[in-house]
């Protein structure tokens, strides 16, 4: 664990270097940003989507403050050019997953060259698919562009089988939490989730995955749980989270349940979708994949669903708790609609919370959590 | 004095302190005060010189109380929990309790069984709870214990739309530059914390009998909105106010009960 701990800093130096040779950092917002083709364009692909609370108010000088911290926190970063793989990013893609983070990043294109790729709203809908692949083109040119050197189809091929490797690894890590004796703890699993966003080198990442599921295997063969007997199993889903809002997930553990699956898009989202390799366009199996990301910007949303009720069954999951980020209205919306499909397809209890990065709120949630916990233990 | 076996409830709220000990199965004192800025040192005075075997606290002070109190046995549950045994066993019928306290608003369902089944909690904000009422009645210059009766004596309704205690004032201040005679507007106060009641009430699918709970049922105009608005009577134990504490000390009482059984089976 102390390796992804720390894989921060090394990526850093990483790119420190990447940079010295010639070669480019793109910094990403969002799952919906093709980190294959970012590589393949010869670029370090990196996220840069705000979790903390410091720069919040640095962001509130220009935007409204009824706005969900993911945003603010994102630009109060940039504005304030604290965080270093902001500093280190080149050049900016952004997506059109919400109306808030759209505008946003207009603001955020004074700052460094942005390209902003926009989204259909229908993951199903054939126009959907083609207006997509479209995205995908203009995004190769942006990058070509910032890199200088174009994408040629053999290496995306072979970025594209070493992004799956690395989705099939982390797929594989969340599986141990199947077991009844849960061997990683949300909160470990949220640090493992993370270093994927920020790794330089692939390959590497993938040595370090693998020796972890190593550690898991040797956990699970010794039977090292890290919550009490008999703890709620939760799955945890709805908006991203990560050090420095992971408060929610911290309470669930703190109170005595143990996170068994997060669902949401610094989890396990995503992970179970591979691009199909060795085609002769891969840019199309691209646009495919990418588009199947089951985020609640898409109208409708089944794929979330499904993903979901799979997750609880795999997970024998006892509850589910939905955060919503404050004003963040397409998964505060989708809220009820998981609820009404968990209690009554599934019978299965939910805890929404809706809230933000700041801890002024803390108690309360505290007392929400420990009498769900309560409820279903 | 207590004697061995007594058990004390400790409900630690943003407000006020309930302790309630438990003899031999019987509630043999009650005892409220006020929170100020240093709930420990209210515990520690309410505790002094009483013999009790075991503390359970509850209400959002728990954490401290268990973290810092010393020489008794002490354990914590929630307000929902302690809410529900509280409530269950002052009116063994109940299906749901609505607390309305000084910062948090709480809606339980209960199992027909007794379990809590589903509950409601307002967010952070503590829009639409006793924190409420409190600005509005020191707005209108009224004395918190006597908002109610006041708002009763109104002649219309009017309707204020902000919950937001600040927002709701400058409404309130708004109606008073336009004339509009103080009962009015504490009617519209609580008719807006009622309606946000309801609101929680029927998103936990709300049973009948309905017991109401919390410093907030004192509130005369509360609670006679809420009937009206629910259809339904309202149950209003003699000391609202106590039932966290009697749930808290209840949920001690079994604990003990239980571990009793099993030293009885291990003997």
């Amino acid at each position: 664990m102390k390796e992804f701990e720390r894989a921060g800093e090394r990526s850093l130096l990483s790119f420190v270097e990447h940079k010295e040779a010639g070669g480019r950092v793109a910094g990403v917002y969002c799952l919906f940003a093709s980190t294959e083709l970012v590589r393949a364009a010869g670029a370090i692909p990196v996220s840069l989507c705000g979790k903390k609370e410091a720069p919040i108010s640095a962001a509130e000088k220009t935007l409204p403050p009824n706005l969900c911290p993911l945003i603010k926190s994102s630009y109060g970063y940039a504005v304030t050019d604290t965080c270093p793989y902001f500093g280190a990013s080149d050049f900016i893609l952004g997506e059109t997953t919400c109306d808030g983070k759209k505008k946003m990043f207009e603001l955020m294109g004074r700052i460094k060259p942005l390209h902003l790729m926009h989204l259909p709203y229908d993951a199903d809908g054939g126009q959907a698919l083609a207006f997509w692949l479209q995205e995908m083109i203009r995004l190769k040119g942006f990058l070509e562009e910032q890199t200088g050197r174009s994408v040629e189809v053999r290496e995306l091929n072979r970025q594209i089988k070493l992004q799956n490797e690395v989705r099939k690894l982390l797929w594989q890590i969340s599986r141990f939490s199947r077991a009844e004796t849960v061997p990683l703890s949300g909160l470990d699993m949220m640090t493992v989730m993370e270093t994927k966003s920020s790794c330089s080198d692939l390959e590497a990442y993938a040595v370090l995955l693998r020796r972890l599921i190593k550690e898991l295997e040797e956990r699970c063969a010794a039977g090292v749980a890290v919550h009490r007997r008999g703890a709620p199993r939760i799955l945890f889903t709805g908006c991203p989270v990560g050090t420095g809002s992971e408060k929610v997930v911290q309470l669930i553990e703190e109170c005595g349940g143990v996170i068994v699956s997060m669902e949401n898009c610094t989890g396990i989202k995503g992970q179970d979708l591979l691009v199909e390799e060795d085609t002769a366009d891969p840019l199309q199996a691209l646009a495919r994949r990418y588009l199947r990301i089951p985020c609640s910007c898409m109208t409708p949303n089944e794929g979330r669903l499904n993903l979901i009720r799979g997750l609880a069954e795999d997970y024998r999951v006892q509850g589910v708790v939905d955060l919503t980020w404050q004003c963040c209205h397409t998964y505060n919306v989708e809220s009820f609609v998981v609820r009404e499909f968990l209690e009554t397809r599934h019978g299965l209890p939910s805890l929404h919370i809706e809230t933000d990065y700041s801890s002024s709120d803390t108690e309360q949630l505290r007392t929400r959590i420990e009498a769900f916990l309560e409820l279903i233990a | 004095m207590s004697g061995p076996g007594s058990f004390a409830g400790i409900d630690i709220g943003s407000r006020s302190i309930e302790l309630v000990i438990f003899d031999g199965g019987c509630p043999v004192r009650q005892v409220k005060v006020p929170t100020t800025y240093d709930p420990l040192a209210q515990c520690e005075k309410l505790l002094d010189g009483m013999r009790v075997n075991r503390a359970v606290a509850t209400g959002y002070g728990r954490r401290l109380f268990v973290e810092s109190f010393r020489g008794i046995e002490v354990s914590t549950i929630t307000e929902i929990q302690a809410y529900a045994l509280g409530a269950r066993h002052l009116f063994p019928e109940v299906r749901t309790v609505l607390d309305i306290g000084g910062q948090d608003t709480k809606v339980i369902l209960l199992a027909p069984h007794g379990r809590v089944a589903k509950f409601e909690m307002n967010d952070r904000c503590a829009a639409g709870t006793g924190k409420f009422l409190e600005f509005m009645a020191t707005a209108l210059q009224i004395p918190l214990e006597a908002f109610g009766a006041f708002a009763l004596r109104s002649d219309k309704r009017i309707q204020i739309n902000s919950m937001c205690t600040v927002f709701a004032e400058s409404e309130a201040t708004s109606l008073m530059a336009r004339g509009e005679r103080a009962e009015n507007i504490a009617m519209g106060l609580h008719l807006a914390i009622v309606q946000r009641t309801v609101g929680m009430l029927r998103r936990v699918g709300m049973e009948p009998p309905l017991v109401f709970a919390g410093g907030v049922a004192h509130n005369p105009c509360a609670g006679k909105l809420l009937e009206e608005q629910l259809n339904v009577p309202l149950i209003i134990p003699a000391q609202p106010d106590m039932v966290g504490a009697i749930g808290a000390a209840l949920h001690g009482m079994a604990g003990a009960q239980e571990r009793g059984t099993r030293c009885d089976r291990k003997s």
